[in-house]
């Protein structure tokens, strides 16, 4: 059975099991909250810090109440230096902790970049996989909060493009929950993208059975075409989704989950099933992420492929003020448009 | 002689017994010798490149020598030979970064307490506070030994590194040997203030200059340092003033940035001739124990060339098996393929 059958039959069950029990309405700040809580409940080598992670609780809360509950060496904080940081958690991880280290938002990735790049990433290989690296950095991500600059950004193809990462972003508070966990119980680095603006919006989350963790995930089945997004995006194009079924467009919604490795087998399944496809992301156009996945639908799908694959994404331009913001982010028109764009390509 | 750190005790500064000043020159000997010959082997085709070490061997033994090898980690660059050999690296498979075996050295780093080879030079200085902090975590004893120079004291993970484990406590000697260049630039472009050692008042922690070429200066001095980070004093800075005597590598040439004359007066005394003085002076050795010690470098440079040139390439599959601990379709695919398409041509 394809991941991708499994994946539709996943969420069917899901939504059977969540009317059933097991299931908590939760937040996607307080699914990560109580995940970060079970890890360092059930591995007392895991660390959590970072820049106001202990008794503030970090500046989203996601920390909050851990550093009471399991104790200034467990949780704390760090100086300003997401270098330090960084740099940090490669030394715990090299004396056999489980770093799982917060840099406070995106753009702030950037003055880490070569702990992240240059040694997380490489250690493993480095030292011919003596010293691995099970470092999950967690990062508040992408747009959407009318914030300062440096606060809105989305590195997914930067950190995918970088040999040893794994990257991974939820877009439900149950996949944050089970990610989380999941993330940090892995042998390897992985970035984990929290979709900052979806902190706040609750959810079902079943605590007990988190289903398949690896892969994408049908979030919707559709027959006409296929909607891959991840983090923030999943949400939009659920609104999109739902419009197009009013005009008789049935959409399926793709969450990718995983930006490395992206599992090109869901791609192939679902685009080999709708024929065609829209991929959505918040970071730049130009060699983003979009890219990558294009290039897989259309070594898979190529025959039977009725459009080019299109691509609905922010601008080659720095991410803007908040005033703009709406400009620059997908919004459900530039998604609908591009649906539109492909249902109507005729070849020739 | 009272230690420059107040909190080092007395009884853990006792002096180095003849036996002990006997084994820094045969260290410091082999290490002169394989380091003249690694530049040999480079120039014969045995090795690609190599960062010589010469005139570093008091700084680098010194410094090694105070190392506890049941409990310490230490993090270096890529100009630590002297510090790998009187550890107790094997000195093959260390030497096989420069064989461009592989880019960490084939040495296991965890059962020989040495990181794997860096080339960001100050990238491993964090790491250093990282895993000293974890020593903490576990109520652990080891102290880590962070080896950097005066070009990497530039760089801002160093002021990270120092900042993080002053406020931390963390056990960390950050061992910096200023030998005067990085690569072409002089200290005097490089560091302001001319010292490093003179940043650690500022993060409130002790720091000192030594005499980077007096090898029982500098392993005291390590010594004292080792002995107040692991009782529980948090970080110390030493900074052990020595000469770079060689090229910064193999393809550097030095005519173009300072003059023979130049090497001349700024190297100083030789230091593995200042040992050989002291030892004679206190009758701790004669001439027949060089005679000896000069004879063992030989005989041990020997079997690391032969070993060295019995490395072969390592086998290309091993490109794709230590990305991950737990590979990915997409790298299982690219293997595959480099595998079919390699075998077809």
């Amino acid at each position: 059975m394809s991941e991708s059958t499994t994946a539709t039959l996943e969420t069917a069950t899901r939504n059977e099991a969540t009317t059933k029990t097991q299931s908590t309405r939760l937040s996607m700040q307080q699914a990560l909250n109580r995940a970060l809580d079970e890890i360092l409940s059930a591995d007392p080598r895991t660390v959590v810090f970072g820049e106001d992670c202990g008794q503030l609780g970090g500046v989203f809360r996601i920390t909050d109440g851990l550093q009471a509950k399991h104790g200034e060496s467990r949780v704390f904080d760090t100086p300003l230096a997401e270098s330090g940081i960084l740099g940090m958690s490669v030394g715990l991880a090299m004396a056999g902790f489980h770093p799982i280290p917060e840099v406070q938002f995106d753009g702030f990735a950037y003055p880490a970049i070569n702990q992240i790049v240059c040694q997380i990433a490489r250690m493993n290989y480095r030292s011919r996989g003596k010293l691995p690296m099970p470092i999950t950095l967690r990062v508040p991500s992408f747009g959407g909060i009318r914030a300062p600059e440096h606060h809105g950004e989305s590195l997914e193809a930067l950190f995918a493009h970088v040999p040893g990462l794994k990257v991974v972003s939820p877009s439900d508070p149950h996949d944050a929950y089970h990610l989380l966990k999941y993330a940090a119980s892995r042998p390897d680095p992985v970035i984990f993208m929290e979709p900052k603006s979806r902190y706040w919006q609750k959810g079902d989350v079943d605590t007990s059975d988190g289903g398949t963790l690896t892969g994408a995930r049908i979030v919707r089945p559709g027959r006409h075409l296929t909607l891959v997004a991840w983090g923030a995006m999943v949400a939009r194009c659920m609104q999109v989704a739902e419009l197009a079924a009013e005009d008789g467009i049935d959409v399926e919604v793709l969450d990718l989950r995983w930006l490395k490795p992206i599992d090109a087998q869901a791609l192939a399944t679902s685009v080999g099933k709708t024929r065609r496809a829209v991929v959505v992301h918040e970071a730049p156009l130009t060699s983003g992420l979009g890219a990558e996945v294009a290039q897989l639908i259309t070594q898979s799908c190529f025959d039977t492929l009725k459009a080019p694959v299109e691509r609905v994404t922010g601008f080659d331009v720095p991410y803007p003020s908040g005033d703009l913001e709406d400009e620059y982010i997908p919004n459900i028109d530039r998604i609908l448009l591009g649906i539109q764009r492909v249902l109507e390509y005729r070849r020739g | 002689m009272d230690s420059f750190l107040p909190a080092v005790a007395a009884a853990d500064a006792a002096p180095l017994a003849s036996e002990q000043l006997r084994e820094l020159y045969s260290l410091m000997a082999a290490v002169r010798y394989l380091d003249t010959s690694a530049v040999a082997w480079q120039r014969q085709g045995i090795i690609p490149g190599y960062a010589p070490e010469l005139g570093q061997e008091a700084a680098q033994v010194g410094s090694a020598y105070a190392f506890d090898t049941a409990h310490d980690f230490a993090f270096p660059t890529y100009r630590e030979m002297g510090v790998a050999r009187t550890m107790g690296v094997d000195m093959v498979a260390y030497m096989s970064t420069h064989k461009a075996t592989w880019h960490g050295g084939m040495y296991d780093p965890l059962a020989s307490r040495l990181a794997p080879i860096q080339a960001v030079v100050a990238g491993s200085v964090l790491h250093a506070v990282g895993w000293a902090h974890g020593q903490t975590l576990s109520g652990e004893p080891g102290v880590a030994l962070s080896y950097f120079g005066d070009g990497a004291s530039s760089q801002g993970d160093v002021h990270e590194a120092m900042n993080f484990a002053a406020v931390m406590k963390a056990p960390v000697v950050f061992f910096i040997q200023n030998n005067g260049w990085a690569i072409s630039v002089p200290t005097e472009r490089q560091v302001a203030g001319g010292s490093v050692a003179a940043r650690a008042a500022g993060y409130g922690i002790p720091g000192i200059q030594v005499d980077g070429n007096d090898v029982v200066a500098v392993y005291e001095a390590t010594r004292d340092a080792f002995a107040h980070c692991r009782a529980g004093n948090g970080p110390v800075v030493v900074e052990a003033m020595t000469y770079r005597r060689g090229p910064h590598s193999t393809a550097d040439d030095p005519g173009r940035y300072r003059s023979l004359d130049d090497e001349r007066i700024d190297a100083g005394k030789d230091p593995l001739e200042r040992l050989r003085e002291r030892l004679l002076a206190v009758g701790a050795a004669d001439d027949a124990f060089f005679a000896a010690a000069h004879q063992a470098a030989r005989i041990e440079e020997e079997a690391i060339r032969t070993g060295i040139e019995a490395l072969g390439p390592r086998p290309g599959t091993e490109m794709f098996d230590f990305v991950f601990q737990e590979t990915t379709p997409a790298l299982e695919n690219q293997a595959t393929r480099w595998r079919e398409e390699s075998e077809h041509v």
